[in-house]
């Protein structure tokens, strides 16, 4: 466990040595900003909401760009060598780099709170769908950064990683919009299956059980996944 | 304090290493000799616990890499080749990370990392990105890294490969110390290398073992195959074939080069018998001008490309 923080601290500190931790924070505030404040004097009201609906399809593009260089670039420079030669596990591994990637999240939610001050300065704010979406964009950002460490654990090249997980994390995103075309049956599990469903709930501020499973699941499913194709190159 | 036994390593349906079998002894250097793609990395990676063999065992000290890889990796130290370290890091950062990982107390770790700054002679780069260091430097780093636990087992693949002449015998010097304390393994494919640093040499060809022992007895053992040459004027191969054919001791004679009216041959000849001498009385009673005559000694160049070559 020792060697997992110690990894985890490495690797996010990795993050703010290169100037990717800088881009990908400034296009995320930029985005989440424009699309946010774009529509809010419109509607006239003091709430964060359509923030929050937008992280969903923000965070699946921007997630798998902090992602990708995880194992990728271990893998294509060789240092992942290195690393399993030390006395670390693979869970040590997997925990320290998916800990680092779900704080450096949290850490790009932070500028964030910016929004919910100048909204609250402006009327009378709802703090409970607010702390509610906070929690679930922690939760979403832990389930697709487990998905882009697993894409990153399947190839040395960090584009194909990028992609994989943007794909994935789309994926997960959408189809909970795509059920009209899909058979009767399949509705109430496909609809389960959505990564936008489960957030939606939370960012209303009703923190159910059935969603943080959900969300957890995703974790625990990636993560493990993660853990095969990381042995399957042992 | 190693055991290898029938290690077998296959890729899909490629034999990259076949039921190979060692014995290495506490404080012994030993050189892993052998062509590329002759399985030298593969046997490391596996000595390293970096990838699990199809078959076979290894154990160090009373540890097996199948039950305790931990265990292992704490008394262990690794270099990969071309030392692939984290090139964004400073390389302070990196072996105090490097130290984190080893489990080094923070009362100790300062006091570790500058004796191996003073072993290694990195002292002048420690605060410098690794990707802005030279291959050299690069390579010591990587030394400093596989040493920081102090281990009992230093893995060293390629430590040279890609130095300059210089540096070569500044990492030798270093693996050498560091030899007199620690069982060291190390692959390479420059013969001389392994001549100047290794207690006991093994070649590897095509996943197997070809040979095993020291330098000296390796050459011992292949004086068997003694060869003599020798350059004539004013004479030809049918000639030179049929008078020393007819010598005590000597069991084929085969053309080596003929140029402007120069001949040169190569005598093989029975270990048992030193034929020289009658050569030179047969010599002295044709026409032929001498102008050179030696009896070739084996080098571990010659025996490596002897093995490598029979086996290919």
């Amino acid at each position: 466990m020792r060697q997992a923080i110690y990894i985890f601290q490495k690797e996010f500190k990795t993050y703010f040595v290169s100037p990717i931790a800088y881009i990908v924070i400034a296009i995320f505030l930029l985005v989440t900003g424009w699309f946010f404040f774009a529509t809010f004097f419109l509607f006239d009201q003091a709430s964060l909401r359509n923030f929050f609906s937008l992280l969903p399809v923000i965070f699946s593009f921007v997630i798998p760009a902090i992602t990708m260089r995880l194992v990728s670039e271990e893998l294509n420079m060789g240092s992942y060598e290195i690393l399993l030669t030390m006395p670390v596990t693979f869970n040590d591994v997997i925990l320290g780099k998916f800990l680092a990637a779900v704080t450096f999240v949290a850490a790009m939610l932070i500028p964030t709170f910016a929004y919910s001050v100048t909204v609250a300065s402006l009327g009378q704010i709802d703090w409970g769908p607010v702390i509610g979406g906070y929690i679930g964009a922690i939760l979403l950002g832990a389930a697709f950064s487990a998905i882009g460490l697993f894409a990153s654990a399947l190839t040395r090249n960090q584009i194909i990683a990028f992609i994989t997980a943007m794909a994935i994390c789309f994926f997960l995103t959408l189809i909970d919009k795509m059920l009209f075309f899909l058979p009767q049956s399949l509705l109430g599990i496909l609809a389960y299956l959505g990564a936008d469903f489960h957030f939606q709930n939370i960012s209303k501020g009703i923190i159910d059980s059935r969603d943080v499973i959900y969300f957890l699941s995703v974790c625990f499913i990636s993560l493990f996944a993660a853990h095969l194709a990381l042995q399957e190159k042992h | 304090m190693i055991q290898v036994k029938n290690l077998t390593k296959y890729y899909s349906n490629l034999c990259a290493v076949d039921q190979i079998s060692l014995d290495i002894q506490q404080r012994e250097i030993l050189g892993l000799l052998g062509p590329n793609g002759a399985g030298k990395t593969t046997t490391l990676r596996m000595l390293t616990g970096f990838l699990q063999p199809t078959a076979g065992s290894i154990h160090v000290k009373d540890y097996s890499i199948d039950e305790h890889p931990l265990e292992i990796k704490k008394i262990l130290g690794y270099l990969p080749e071309s030392a692939p370290l984290y090139h964004d890091m400073l390389v302070f950062d990196y072996l105090n990370y490097v130290a984190d990982i080893r489990g080094i107390e923070n009362d100790r770790k300062l006091k570790r990392i500058r004796k191996l700054a003073d072993l290694c002679g990195i002292n002048e780069v420690m605060h410098q990105p690794i990707d802005e260091l030279s291959k050299g430097y690069k390579q010591r780093v990587g030394l400093a890294h596989a040493m920081m636990n102090d281990p009992e087992i230093l893995i060293l693949d390629e430590p040279t490969s890609g130095l300059d002449p210089n540096q070569i015998v500044e990492i030798r010097e270093i693996i050498k110390q560091i030899g007199k304390e620690k069982t060291i393994i190390l692959s390479t494919h420059i013969l001389s290398e392994a001549e100047a640093t290794c207690d006991r040499v093994v070649i590897i060809n095509r996943g197997k073992i070809v040979a095993d022992g020291s330098t000296e007895s390796l050459k011992e053992s292949a004086v068997d195959k003694k060869n003599i040459h020798l350059s004539l004027q004013n004479s030809n191969f049918k000639s030179v074939e049929s008078v020393m054919s007819a010598i005590n001791g000597i069991t084929g004679v085969t053309r080596v080069e003929e140029t402007d009216g120069q001949l040169d041959v190569r005598l093989r000849c029975e270990s048992s018998v030193d034929p020289r001498a009658a050569i030179y009385e047969n010599i002295k009673q044709t026409d032929w001008v001498l102008l050179d005559f030696h009896q070739k000694t084996q080098t571990l160049e010659t025996i490596f490309r002897e093995l490598t070559r029979e086996s290919a």
